[in-house]
């Protein structure tokens, strides 16, 4: 009878049910005919023995002992039954026990929320690599928008992620569409077959809802942080998203968008991209088209953010109507307003909160407007004496390090751009204010709210001294978030706002409109630096396996509450971390701490 | 130089060994037959090593209740002076494999229960529970105390020792993990323990007993006292912490203990050395008529409980005595969520059934207490400051948090990690 096999734990006590479960499951296994888990009484002896699961070992069992037994259709498959108890008594469901407790470390969230793939990291930025090694350290995927990382951490921290087939989004990752859930700063945007790989801040989210508004939608939206495609990151990140994108059958068309890159790792990640057989559009802001688009056939290169979009989804056989800019009736109302403006009054002051659309609003102007200042690093501007005070035309960042120490990104709190917009408005060479509206989860629950009074007040100010301001909006959204995007259109026009969507088109109008104001128009005064991207790079990809995006989205947030929120309301698990810094801040705690992890020490 | 200890390995290894201790009662003893390093002018105390100059009121008395006991003393000047002219020494139960409650003082002719660890062969001891109100553990050593003493001594030890020998051992680990099935946590509350530690007792002392009066005595005894096994358990929960104590380059807590005036901690790498720092009045609730500025600070040996995952640890499966540490059946949940931070491991025996049987956490990883700024939770009476008045209270204390990062330095130091 050596296909009866037992195994007797003594010192173990399982509840009843527990036992039966057991039973059950050994049932299940393959080759097993008959099985018993109970304690080792006489009257459950004799029960065995008439199922004929009785062995001298079970014979000689204690009340005390657990008794497990199963007959098979051979040794080995009773063998390897018995080898499944440990695993099936450690077999949980899914917790639902965790309500009301708030784990204090990332390890304590992973078993709450063992499904977890995601860690968002939002914690200082001193901490944050920190955080990042645990997440990796458990093989989840990191949204990493803290900033103030250090470059070599992030490269350390890439590299580990690559070589585990995880991905590493960031620093300074403000926002990400996974399988349709936004992470950090994120818009409600359908599914689609768009995939889009980008720096992520404000320059996906306005793909993103540019795609949405056109019909489409995106199969993911993968962000790489500002530094990826620098010579020393090498874009490890970004070639991650691609072989991601490349494999995705959801993904028909691939959309790369960053500021302009290394020459060098330009030219092997547009390589890489063409390699995925997929159709690419690119956009790097503030590069001249067609520099690229000689050099790489095959690529389509896009002249702005709302293009790519709009491309892409003519590339994905989604055929997008070009949007007709003559007859587009906010700049006729732009056109309007200006046209009630005083002859001194011929600068335009362009208030962000997105640093990708200030960059891309400084890389459209430069084709009309001068003198041209900035907070923006970027060629094309020049640079503000103080970020605090306008000169001439002026595009300024408010959400630049300069104003967000200490203090909310303009994201979440418009009082910094308030002040500075009523302060605009006194300015009597002033013609129009700009100001993006970015809508979506984890933005300011009512924008509109804000800026709507002080648009109005600013407008009427300008009124009393006998002045016609233009306010231009671009209201940067989808009819999927939170905000309802009709009713802040509707808000900021009932105050006097010229509402845009397409970022483009508004500076695009502000910038000719304002150029054919007595100034005429200008030649491009800082011509773009010469870039040149080598197109004979190879191809090489990242050496570790393609990070699986295929589970639904479930996450551990660590930082800023708000992301966890953004999740929930999503209908995204998530567990949030009651986080502190570790040994409470101690560096020297800290280092030996890091020493004596085990995988790092 | 890179170091080369696996501390994660060790850790592995460390709270193996203390899941997989089997300690069962095998018997009773002269403390001086069997607690190895016992001797004649010793006596054994709760928490790390003190003198009589910084011992708080119940340790005072404890010891004066047992030099009396032993009839070396018969004042408490007497038993002073034996103790501060060097003639008696003090000595924590621990270094002895030894625990005892509160003030946990074990004297030469005390009895004391055996356990043994049949996974890995090493034993642990501890005395008899006496009870409540006026007793030594609290320091009290009155002619009650002693007449009780001598009872249970001369009459109720030799019965229990012959009964316990009949049964053929009690496994603690088995009637633990049933326990914990019944509403107890196995520090505060050891109700459902003891009523299955007399039941399995019971007809062995029945048989046992000289008469059936002696018999009726001594079930009467174990049945109305709610902490008849807490000793049992505690000496099981000592045999499994011994287990993984010593284990090379394991950052495991294998000893958590206090003396009234200190808290005291080992660990498993770091042999006898302890560290320490002051012990804190526990935040509880107080029986009528006592406050917190009767408290004495922390005491007793009873945090080897939470060392090998139960007590305050298990507190979800003991939803009970919420109220008796201010709170709500989720808090309780929480507690035993908020340890499983600080552990390596979730038992494999000892479960609870509201976390859909998930093993209690056990196994507390120095490292991550120091990283996590998370102490471990601790269930336990409240003493009376002075000698003799008893348990005044019940409640929550945490440990100070210094001494685990004095002890993770002290482990970075000795491996080359610091």
């Amino acid at each position: 009878m050596s296909n009866v096999l037992a195994e007797i734990r003594s010192g173990a006590y399982y509840d009843s049910v527990v036992l039966m479960q057991l039973q059950r499951a050994l049932v299940e296994l393959p080759g097993v005919e008959d099985a018993g888990v109970v304690m080792g009484t006489p009257a459950n002896k004799e029960l065995l023995e008439q199922s004929g699961l009785c062995t001298p070992q079970v014979e000689a069992a204690r009340p005390d002992d657990l008794v497990v037994v199963v007959r098979a259709v051979d040794e080995a498959a009773a063998r390897a039954a018995l080898a499944q108890i440990d695993h099936l008594l450690a077999r949980r469901r899914s917790r639902e026990t965790s309500m009301g407790y708030r784990p204090r470390t990332l390890e304590g969230a992973a078993k709450l929320l063992p499904e977890a793939q995601w860690v968002l990291v939002s914690v200082p930025g001193r901490y944050a690599a920190g955080v990042a090694d645990q997440a990796l350290d458990l093989g989840k995927h990191v949204f990493l928008y803290s900033d103030n990382v250090p470059l070599e951490e992030e490269i350390r921290l890439k590299n580990r992620a690559v070589e585990a087939g995880l991905l590493v989004m960031g620093p300074d990752c403000g926002t990400a569409l996974v399988r349709g859930v936004g992470l950090g700063f994120a818009n409600g945007v359908r599914r689609g077959p768009v995939g889009v790989v980008a720096a992520a801040g404000t320059g996906l989210q306005t793909v993103a809802c540019a795609v949405h508004r056109l019909g489409g939608g995106l199969s993911h939206g993968l962000g790489t942080g500002g530094r990826d495609l620098s010579d020393p990151v090498g874009g490890l990140t970004a070639r991650q998203g691609l072989a991601i994108l490349a494999q995705d059958p959801d993904t028909r068309v691939i959309v790369l968008i960053s500021k302009p890159p290394s020459p060098r790792i330009a030219g092997e990640i547009l390589a890489v991209a063409r390699d995925t057989g997929k159709p690419v559009v690119v956009h790097f802001v503030g590069l001249d088209p067609a520099q690229l688009a000689s050099r790489f056939p095959g690529i389509h290169v896009a002249p702005t953010l709302d293009e790519a979009a709009r491309m892409a989804l003519e590339q994905a056989g989604m055929a997008a109507p070009p949007e007709a800019q003559e007859r587009d009736p906010a700049r006729e109302r732009l056109a309007a307003a200006l046209a009630k403006a005083q002859p001194e009054q011929r600068y335009l002051r362009g208030l962000y909160s997105g640093g990708t659309l200030a960059s891309e609003a400084l890389a459209l102007l430069r084709g009309y407007l001068a003198p041209l200042y900035s907070n923006v690093p970027l060629p094309g501007g020049m640079a503000l004496e103080s970020p605090h005070h306008s000169q001439a035309h002026t595009v300024v960042d408010l959400g630049a390090d300069e104003f967000t120490v200490g203090r909310l990104h303009p994201m979440l709190d418009n009082e910094l751009r308030v002040r500075r917009l009523l302060d605009e408005a006194q300015d009597p060479e002033v013609a129009a204010i700009l100001l993006d509206v970015v809508l979506g989860y984890g933005a300011h629950p009512d924008p509109a709210g804000e800026l709507a009074p002080a648009i109005r007040r600013a407008r009427d100010r300008a009124g009393q001294e006998g002045r016609a301001l233009a306010v231009v909006a671009v209201v940067i959204g989808t009819d999927r978030d939170p905000q309802e995007l009709d009713g802040q259109v509707a808000r900021l026009q009932e105050a006097g706002a010229v509402v845009f969507h397409r970022h483009d088109r508004a500076v695009q109008a502000i910038g000719s409109l304002l150029a054919g104001r007595g100034q005429g128009a200008v030649s491009p005064s800082h011509p773009a630096e010469a870039w040149e991207p080598r197109s004979d790079a190879s191809s090489s990809t990242a050496s570790g396996p393609v990070p699986d995006l295929s589970q639904p989205v479930a996450a551990i947030n660590v930082g800023l509450e708000i992301f966890a929120e953004t999740l929930q309301a999503q209908g995204a698990s998530v567990v949030h971390v009651d986080w502190r810094p570790p040994a409470g801040g101690d560096q020297r705690l800290m280092g030996i701490l890091a020493r004596m992890s085990g995988s790092r020490g | 130089m890179r170091p080369s200890v696996d501390i994660d390995a060790a850790n592995a290894t460390a709270v193996e060994r203390m899941m997989e201790a089997h300690p069962v009662l095998v018997g009773l003893g002269r403390a001086l037959d069997v607690i190895p390093g016992m001797r004649e002018d010793l006596l054994l105390h709760a928490g790390p090593p003190i003198t009589w100059e910084r011992a708080s009121g119940p340790l005072r008395g404890a010891i004066i209740g047992a030099l009396i006991f032993e009839g070396k003393a018969h004042s408490p000047q007497e038993a002073e002076a034996l103790v501060t002219s060097g003639a008696v020494h003090l000595e924590p139960c621990h270094q002895h494999s030894a625990v005892g409650p509160m003030a946990g003082v074990i004297s030469p002719s005390m009895a004391v229960y055996i356990l043994e660890n049949q996974a890995h062969g090493n034993r642990a001891f501890s005395n008899l529970n006496e009870g409540y109100g006026r007793v030594l553990r609290y320091g009290a050593y009155g002619e009650d105390v002693q007449q009780r003493l001598r009872w249970m001594h001369d009459v109720m030890a030799p019965v229990l020792g012959e009964a316990i020998a009949a049964s053929g051992g009690i496994d603690i680990r088995a009637l633990l993990a049933e326990a914990l099935h019944m509403g107890d946590e196995g520090h505060n509350r050891n109700k459902a323990g003891s009523i299955l530690f007399t039941k399995a007792l019971a007809p062995h002392i029945a048989r046992a007993a000289p008469n059936s009066d002696v018999a009726g005595e001594i079930l009467q005894f174990l049945g109305d006292n709610a902490l008849s096994v807490l000793n049992p358990v505690m000496a099981a929960c000592k045999a499994m912490a011994d287990a993984a104590h010593g284990v090379e380059g394991s950052t495991l807590v294998t000893t958590m203990a206090r003396n009234g005036t200190d808290f005291g901690i080992r660990v498993s790498s770091m042999g006898d050395r302890w560290f320490t720092g002051p012990a804190e009045i526990p935040k509880g609730l107080y029986f009528p008529g006592f406050q917190a500025e009767d408290a004495n600070p922390d005491i007793g040996d009873s945090t080897i409980t939470e060392t090998a995952g139960i007590g305050a640890f298990a507190m979800a499966a003991a939803p009970a005595i919420v109220t008796f540490v201010s709170g709500t059946p989720q808090d309780a949940i929480n507690a035993t969520l908020e340890m499983y931070e600080i552990t390596v491991a979730e038992h494999k025996y000892f479960t609870i059934p509201y976390l859909d049987f998930r093993g209690t956490p056990v196994g507390i990883d120095l490292r991550k207490v120091v990283e996590s700024g998370i102490t471990p939770r601790v269930n336990t009476g409240i003493a009376h400051r002075e000698a003799g008045v008893g348990q005044i209270g019940a409640g929550l204390v945490r440990p100070p948090l210094d001494m685990f990062l004095q002890a993770l330095v002290a482990v970075a130091e000795k491996y080359g990690f610091a």
